[in-house]
């Protein structure tokens, strides 16, 4: 897979990170030639941050990304080393799979995925410069002058674009600890007038597992049970390990207060906006004065490695003053800090400049995922990566467009989210944001987006034949659930509460009661035991919302109108005299493409839609007073 | 874009007429029939001449600039005496003027629509407006284009939003430490909507009679004098009277302001027991609607009429009271006795209905009302009850806003996330 001399390309990814080898991976299984060029080739799958994949909303989109055959799922799945499915006690709509990875396997997994690529080359360089002649990308150019002949381009540089990391008062440039940054690209991207921002992020202090006292402290174990990302998985495939919880305390707190001149954030060193769900420990303990105990997970990296990630008090304090609160904590009163806690900033490009397949409106070819556009985490990169890494290789051989929508995916909903109203802080996924999300659950991703995948052809056959397996059991046991119905005796002595008087209703009917279970069915109707469990499983969790579905398909409607309500190109705001200035402004930024993207924009009010409204249709005739 | 004119104020003979333009070429149609263009907003007597310079009326001449007018566009008004054929002159004339058309029914306020004066209740409120008769549709229209529905539903979607961040926090950041049970202030929160909801839906009733009229209907035994009650109150013969009971077969209405209200008096076939088929599907017809009536009065000749079960509001009175010289509660057509208490009575009893009028005046709004008021009781039950999983309630409320907001505006997730980040401490 590595090549000196360089042919020609479709696809040529820029950076090796969790949007870089999705999109890599995504473009190879469209097909087409593609080379993934970055820094180190040994660093393709490093995780930056935390040694975790998943979580509410991102474990979400982690399953979608495997839906469409993408590598991310498979390859936690292989590096985990404690899964956990977050709210096992609400309904499977906001269920969030996590785990915690072991980095090594994670990389080298990843690394290994890559390589049974037959048409991706990985190549080793600085991408410095993106050729374009008569508007039409041609070639990358490497920092040693190589020229790479493309068709388009997926940028995928994350941190990197004038990358400055910050402890304390030190400062200096890199892309993450222990990486150049990349400059030269960041002025090429300024020089083409794309518009710019900066954000920044920060990581806590890595401390030495053999220094700190576990006996004292609460463990937590993971699932019995574990559920994994890929629909692919059915087992570990390593040991499994506990995390372990710790708090900080008043003494932490005061430690913390008493040097925040001397931290990068609040000393004014920084001038990027961080994310509100991330914050600091600076940031906690001043702006939730009150409170004089945080939550500290104490995260294994990984098997073989002593290394612990203290989750819940990134820093960019001193390293001395890191290490004077870290070990003002219960459990880490002796702790050895192998590296320390550090904020990085840098610049992004404001995702408004896209369009929903993730490219450049001002330069058809040139797409960009992944932190780049303003997100933070690996899950919202890799999905990105996803649909960029899709959509390149459509445009090197001249296909349509695939963009996803927000009623059938959380992809949708980000992408959507990210090119109508742009960023003000590190974007995450949250189920919150997913307004179809009873709909939009991690366990039926597949039945979601697989037949997309199909359809487009980046679906491996042992997939398809999975899928096709599980889609014909599920519509075998729902018909045998509608094809029988029972009185209310009956059902009564199945246990299910229902009024004695009522008619008689269907097995789905009763799996749709809330508190029914499958097993309320099996006692009904024995039978049914023949139906595999992970079968009955998912036929429960599809009754369970029935009800609110059909509502939520109306609004799905509602919302297709809306998008249907087309806002040409180019579309002059600045002559609808009604509108505030700045609502021209972030109408003419954001360039939305249809009216659900326009109300969607901060501060849009019902009057400015409907001026929008009036204006983009045909003037209607009808009396309106 | 084209330049608009139109009569703005009632067709007919009138005193002054109101011709209104609007549009990119309104002042040059000004200087083009009076010579110059007026200073803005300054009523100025001009001459008004047609193209071959015949006279059509000295009037009095109004502009507006672009932006500072109704619709938002370069306007004017032209202040003429209201004979037919001056009106029709003008309108001929501007008819000739190119770039120049009549307007569409409504166009004016689609304009200011467009040019973002008027958002859409607003425009219902001064649909309203336009068609107001009495001083109370008046203010419950003002109340409507002055935008108080608007900042009503303003007001729950931001508790609505509240109530949705609460439970949000406990989805989508379950696994970090938000101590506090947030159920008690949700579902606070959800109960003071309903309330409301509740409450302005209830006065919707009272909004649609100011709307379209109460209806207070006459009931009585034949002959007691309820046509003649009813055409002293209108002031003219809308009934036939006579003595031959049995007169009134149909329902006859008079409609009227009644101390600003709008009131239609319903007179009614008088009520007996008859063999009359014809006669006897009137009575039924009559008592079908005197209770569905907003007020009924009762005139009797001393016992209540056939076919009557007194309910508590009703005005009891005696009929022709003239005849039988009774100082007791009664009233007579022919001579007037008791018509102005009646009136009193009737408009005191209506103006307390009206006083519960609510900000849901249209049907829209009340159906909006009703079914947010639906999906939130749902979801108190499903907090209240603990049957559902939270997702299902946040479901509920999420519809909620979701009706709201087809009444007014619409969701933004984004401040549900403002809501959590500003209230709690979360974040590892
Ligand atoms: C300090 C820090 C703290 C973080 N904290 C959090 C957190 O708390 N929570 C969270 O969810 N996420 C956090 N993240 C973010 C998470 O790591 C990223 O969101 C995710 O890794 C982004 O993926 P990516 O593919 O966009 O970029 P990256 O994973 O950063 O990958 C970028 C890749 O591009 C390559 N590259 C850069 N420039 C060039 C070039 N010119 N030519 C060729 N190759 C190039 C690099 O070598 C690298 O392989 C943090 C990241 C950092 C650095």
């Amino acid at each position: 897979m590595f090549h000196v001399k360089h042919d020609s390309f479709d696809v040529v990814v820029v950076g090796g990170g969790h949007a870089g080898c999705e999109a890599a991976h995504a473009a190879s299984r469209m097909g087409v030639r593609v080379a993934l060029i970055t820094l180190d080739p040994a660093k393709i799958g490093v995780m930056s941050c935390n040694p975790a994949i998943g979580g509410l909303g991102k474990g979400h989109l982690v399953r979608e990304v495997d839906a469409m055959d993408g590598v991310m799922g498979r390859v936690a799945d292989k590096a985990g080393i404690q899964f956990r499915l977050l709210n096992r006690r609400k309904g499977p709509a906001v269920q969030g799979p996590r785990a915690q990875s072991d980095r090594k396997i994670y990389r080298e997994s990843m690394q290994a995925e890559l390589a049974l690529l037959s048409n991706l080359t990985v190549i080793a360089g600085e991408v410095a410069d993106i050729v374009a002649e008569k508007g039409t990308i041609t070639a990358v150019v490497l920092a040693d002058g190589t020229n790479v002949a493309t068709r388009a381009v997926v940028v995928t540089t994350g941190t990197f674009l004038r990358g400055m990391v910050h402890i304390g008062d030190v400062s200096y440039p890199a892309g993450r600890m222990g990486d150049d940054p990349s400059n030269r690209l960041a002025a090429r991207f300024a020089d083409m007038g794309l518009p710019l921002g900066r954000l920044k992020t920060g990581t806590p202090p890595r401390l030495d597992g053999r220094t700190i006292n576990w006996d004292i402290l609460e463990e937590q174990p993971g699932d019995d049970d574990p559920t994994f990302f890929s629909f692919l998985t059915s087992k570990t495939d390593t040991r499994q390990v506990s995390c372990g919880i710790t708090h900080t305390n008043a003494r932490t707190h005061q430690i913390i207060h008493d040097n925040l001149g001397r931290s990068a954030m609040y000393g004014g060193h920084i001038e990027g906006i961080g994310p509100r769900y991330c914050p600091s420990i600076e940031d906690k303990v001043v702006r939730f004065a009150e409170k004089d105990s945080h939550q500290v997970f104490l995260e294994p990296e990984g098997l073989d490695d002593p290394t612990i990630y203290p989750n819940g008090i990134s820093t960019s304090l001193p390293v001395d003053v890191q290490e004077a609160y870290v070990r003002s904590i219960l459990g880490l009163e002796n702790v050895a800090i192998l590296q320390p806690g550090y904020a990085i900033e840098y610049d992004y490009v404001d995702p408004q400049a896209l369009n929903l397949s993730l490219q450049l409106r001002a330069q058809p070819g040139l797409f960009l995922a992944g932190q780049i556009n303003g997100t933070t985490g690996y899950e919202e990169a890799a999905a990105q990566g996803l649909v960029a890494g899709l959509n390149a290789a459509q445009h090197a051989v001249g296909a349509a467009p695939i963009t996803f929508n927000r009623s059938s995916s959380y992809i949708g909903v980000m992408i959507d989210d990210l090119t109508s109203r742009g960023v003000a802080e590190p974007y995450r996924m949250f189920t919150s944001r997913a307004e179809f999300r009873l709909s939009l659950r991690a366990d039926n991703a597949d039945q979601r987006l697989t037949p997309l995948g199909q359809e487009i052809g980046c679906v491996s056959g042992i997939r398809s034949d999975a899928f096709g397996a599980k889609m014909d059991a599920l519509s075998r046991g729902r018909s045998a659930l509608d094809a029988e119905s029972w009185t209310p005796r009956e059902i009564m002595g199945a246990g299910i509460k229902v009024s004695a008087d009522g008619g008689r209703r269907t097995s789905w009917d009763l799996l749709s009661f809330p508190n029914v279970t499958f097993s309320e069915i099996l006692a009904l109707n024995p039978a049914h035991s023949d139906i595999p469990r992970d079968i009955q499983d998912q036929l429960w969790r599809d009754a369970l919302y029935s009800k609110y579905l059909d509502r939520q398909e109306r609004d799905a409607a509602i919302l297709k109108r809306d998008e249907a309500l087309l806002i040409p190109e180019g579309f002059a705001y600045d002559d609808i005299s009604g509108l505030s200035n700045e609502l021209k402004q972030k109408l003419n930024r954001a360039r939305p493409a249809s009216m659900a993207q326009a109300a969607r924009i901060e501060g849009m009010t019902p009057a400015a839609l409907s001026l929008l409204l009036v204006r983009i249709r045909p003037l209607r005739q009808e009396k309106l007073a | 874009m084209d330049t608009i004119y139109a009569l703005a104020s009632a067709q007919g003979k009138a005193g002054v007429a109101v011709v209104r333009l609007s549009g990119p070429a309104a002042h040059d149609a000004i200087l083009r029939l009076c010579g110059r263009i007026p200073p803005m907003r300054h009523a100025t007597l001009c001459r008004v001449s047609s193209d071959d310079g015949s006279v059509i009326d000295t009037a009095l001449v109004l502009t507006f600039a672009k932006g500072a007018s109704f619709t938002g566009e370069t306007s004017a008004e032209i202040q003429l005496h209201g004979s037919r054929a001056t009106v029709a002159a003008l309108l001929v004339t501007l008819s000739k003027i190119p770039g120049l058309r009549l307007a569409e029914p409504g166009e004016f306020t689609r304009r200011a629509l467009e040019n973002g004066r008027l958002d859409l209740t607003e425009v219902e409120g001064l649909a309203d407006l336009i068609d107001a008769e009495t001083e109370a549709q008046r203010l419950q229209a003002l109340r409507v284009l002055s935008g108080a529905l608007g900042k009503k539903t303003e007001s729950w979607r931001t508790s609505l939003i509240r109530a949705m961040a609460l439970l949000e926090v406990t989805i989508d950041f379950a696994d970090e430490d938000v101590p506090v049970d947030v159920t008690p202030e949700v579902i606070a929160l959800l109960r003071d909507v309903t309330a409301s909801l509740v409450q302005e839906v209830a006065g919707f009733a009272a909004a649609e009679r100011i709307r379209d009229g109460f209806e207070v209907a006459i009931v009585g035994p034949p002959n007691i004098g309820k046509s003649t009650l009813l055409n002293t109150l209108a002031g003219r013969d809308a009934a036939i009277t006579s003595d031959v009971a049995g007169t009134t077969r149909d329902v006859i209405e008079v409609r009227m302001d009644v101390g600003g209200l709008p009131v239609t008096f319903l007179d009614t076939a008088g009520l007996r027991k008859t063999d009359d088929l014809v006669e006897g599907l009137g009575i039924e017809r009559a008592i079908a609607r005197a209770n569905q009536a907003d007020l009924r009065v009762i005139l009797t000749d001393g016992s209540v009429p056939d076919g009557v079960t007194l309910l508590d509001d009703d005005l009891i009175l005696r009929g022709k009271v003239d005849l039988v010289g009774d100082d007791g509660p009664g009233v007579s057509g022919k001579t007037g006795q008791g018509v102005t208490g009646l009136l009193n009575h009737v408009c005191a009893a209506l103006s307390q209905r009206a006083a519960g009028a609510g900000l849901a005046v249209h049907e829209r709004h009340r159906q909006a009302m009703t079914s947010s008021k639906a999906v939130l009781e749902s979801a108190l039950d499903a907090l209240e009850m603990g049957n559902r999983p939270t997702e299902l309630a946040v479901e509920d409320i999420r519809q909620a806003v979701a009706i709201l907001d087809a009444l007014v505006g619409r969701i933004d997730v984004e401040n549900v996330l403002d809501e959590i980040f500003s209230s709690f401490c979360l974040g590892k």
